[in-house]
């Protein structure tokens, strides 16, 4: 496998010094397990075994060989700096990550290059993207809950699965509890994200994304809550799901 | 190519060896496993001793393949005495028995003569595919995305992680600067092989004589192990006598009960102590074996303890490589440092009040050590958690120690 990176330019003359050290910071934020990423480098291993874990039931590959996911298309939607491009490149997926932040993309390709993994991040949303794309896995964790109109999104993400494809979505549930433990309790107590991180009101219930999901003859699969255990200091699958949630989505 | 970079093992003992065997069987044949180790080059290995490999530890050798070969020259341990007595009493009352078996058929522990294990490791690792150089690892570079280490052969490897079984004098522990905290104990272990006139039956026994315990452990045909403990003057002065002068000291201890004993190679005596490193980790390190932690002999958990490491970085490692994760992460290796150096705490702790207890001669402390171990003897559910904690059975089991492959 060729794995040296096609943005190896990223550091060409066209970009300016001071901007290029501004996203090494950013991108060492992003990667360092104890810093400001922490409980997202926490949760990461859950959610990259849910995803291997239905990947490799759909298409029929073996969860303990390296190359698991190898030759499959992969699009990861609002991937930040790659904290699951990476990974699944590893794992033999072609990945294509998103993401509509100019400086999440820089990190991204900045720490892709060190580690020589060739990922083909861009700066762009799914709207806009080309409608011919198709892919065998589209992800979408954590961002329905940030975007503006989550039926329209979905259909955009539906529609560029290949036949038979997976789709897994993962978001926060809307209720008592999620706006305790998800605003209240992640945003102003743990300050485990920055304040405003989320709005109540744009979280989606189970109900609501299987509705939006099943328009585009898509079924949802397999669901599962997210907890943390403080016990443990760790992220568990659970049957509860009212506050932080994975789904698996499949065409009927 | 493996989109993963490789793992370099310093130290090819027992640990660094089951290592490398366990993530080659994890891991697949691609990801470059390097280990070195000067000693590499001694082969087939003269190591004298012979050690007990608990029920775990013996699973672990099974799933890694290596068992078959050497189960035919070990001796199970079926049955363990401890008694406590003065070396001038006439009969040593006996205080614990332990029927030796932690699951039907399966023997509480075998004893495996220490160079037939480290040739078919080394066997089995090269018809792995594992890289074995005779070489050091003579320096290494850490940085936040990766290793560099340097051989002694001239040749630098970029790897994902360095792993430390270099043994009690680690030196890639020193230059990583990980302190160890740990006393010494003014003891030494005076290690030698006897032949008896009758058969041990698989026997092991424990005497706890005032010096400090006193164990025999039985080999195939009419041979023992002799862990002795002494002062450690008194340890240097015993291993120097003249072979009848030994002969007097070693009868004294050992008895006549299998008839007569004679020693069949050259006593050596071992210092003891106990340390324990303040980190089992540090950035693309992991220390394992020896070179995290070495404990008292008494309750011969020592190499067990390292293979208890093998098992649990083994499976860490595998399991983040097998989610594509960068597994030389210092978040990966905090879940190995959580699962071992615990545990690793606890038997320390307890290995040393073992020691404190009965290395001791004062008639109060003997009392009392004695009804202890006579309330264990008579409370079966007590004696059998004993017997599963001793054979490494207790707390979160990595895989490998349930005989699982990885």
């Amino acid at each position: 496998m060729a794995m040296q990176s096609s943005y190896s330019d990223a550091s060409a003359s066209s970009v300016d010094a001071s901007e290029v050290a501004k996203f090494s910071k950013l991108s060492e934020e992003w990667w360092d397990p104890r810093g400001k990423m922490a409980p997202l480098h926490k949760i990461n291993p859950l959610r990259l075994t849910y995803i291997r874990d239905a990947a490799c039931r759909k298409f029929d590959r073996n969860v303990r060989s390296l190359n698991c996911l190898s030759g499959l298309r992969m699009l990861d939607i609002g991937c930040g700096a790659g904290l699951l491009c990476e990974p699944f490149t590893r794992l033999g997926a072609q990945v294509i990550g998103i993401d509509p932040s100019a400086t999440n993309i820089a990190a991204a390709k900045l720490h892709a290059d060190k580690g020589h993994l060739s990922i083909d991040y861009r700066c762009t949303t799914v709207e806009e993207m080309d409608v011919r794309e198709r892919f065998d896995i589209v992800l979408a964790m954590e961002v329905i809950e940030h975007v503006v109109d989550v039926g329209a999104f979905l259909d955009r993400c539906a529609s560029m699965l290949k036949p038979g494809g997976l789709m897994v979505v993962s978001t926060l549930n809307r209720n008592w509890k999620s706006f305790a433990l998800g605003i209240v309790a992640a945003e102003y107590v743990l300050r485990w994200l920055p304040r405003g991180t989320h709005q109540w009101d744009k979280f989606v219930t189970p109900d609501e994304l299987a509705h939006h999901l099943s328009r585009n003859k898509l079924e949802i699969t397999e669901q599962s809550g997210v907890v943390y255990n403080p016990l443990g200091d760790r992220w568990t699958l659970s049957s509860d799901m009212d506050v932080n949630y994975m789904v698996v989505a499949e065409e009927v | 190519m493996a989109a993963q970079r490789g793992i370099v093992i310093g130290g090819g003992a027992f640990a660094g060896l089951a290592l490398a065997l366990a993530l080659r069987q994890g891991l697949g044949p691609d990801l470059p496993i390097i280990v070195a180790d000067p000693a590499l080059a001694n082969r087939p290995s003269r190591d004298p001793r012979a050690t007990a490999i608990v029920a775990a530890c013996r699973r672990l050798f099974d799933a890694l393949g290596v068992w078959d070969a050497v189960a035919a020259e070990s001796q199970p341990i079926l049955d363990m005495v401890v008694t406590d007595s003065k070396l001038e009493d006439a009969t040593r009352p006996t205080f614990l028995t332990f029927g030796g078996h932690v699951e039907p058929g399966e023997p509480f522990a075998h004893m495996v003569e220490n160079r037939r294990l480290i040739d078919e490791l080394v066997i089995r690792a090269e018809a792995a595919g594992v890289d074995l150089r005779a070489t050091a690892v003579t320096t290494f570079d850490s940085r936040a995305d990766g290793v560099s280490v340097a051989l002694g052969d001239g040749s630098v490897i970029e790897a994902a992680l360095l792993v430390a079984a270099d043994g009690a004098r680690s030196k890639l522990r020193e230059r990583a600067g990980i302190a160890t905290h740990g006393w010494d104990y003014d003891q030494s272990g005076i290690v030698v092989t006897v032949g008896h006139e009758r058969d041990h039956d698989g026997r092991a026994e424990e005497h706890f004589l005032p010096a400090g315990p006193f164990a025999i452990l039985p080999l195939t045909g009419k041979r023992s192990s002799l862990v002795w403990t002494e002062k450690r003057a008194e340890a240097a002065r015993i291993v120097a006598l003249p072979d009848d002068e030994f002969h007097a000291e070693l009868e004294q201890r050992f008895g006549l009960h299998l008839g007569e004993v004679k020693a069949l190679d050259k006593p050596r005596a071992f210092p003891l102590g106990y340390f324990v490193a303040r980190s089992f980790i540090g950035e693309r390190l992991a220390l394992i074996g020896d070179a995290a932690h070495v404990i008292h002999p008494i309750a011969g958990q020592g190499l067990n303890m390292g293979l208890k490491d093998v098992a649990a970085l083994a499976e860490t490692i595998v399991d983040a490589a097998r989610l594509g994760m960068d597994f030389g992460q210092i978040d990966v290796l905090e879940r190995y440092q959580r699962w071992r150096r615990f545990d690793t705490m606890t038997m320390g702790v307890a290995t040393n009040v073992l020691n404190v207890l009965f290395s001791n001669d004062l008639p109060f402390v003997r009392s009392i050590r004695d009804i202890g171990l006579g309330i264990v003897d008579r409370l079966p559910p007590l004696k059998g958690a004993f017997i599963k904690q001793a054979a490494g059975l207790s707390g979160e089991v990595p895989r490998l120690l349930k005989g699982e492959a990885l």
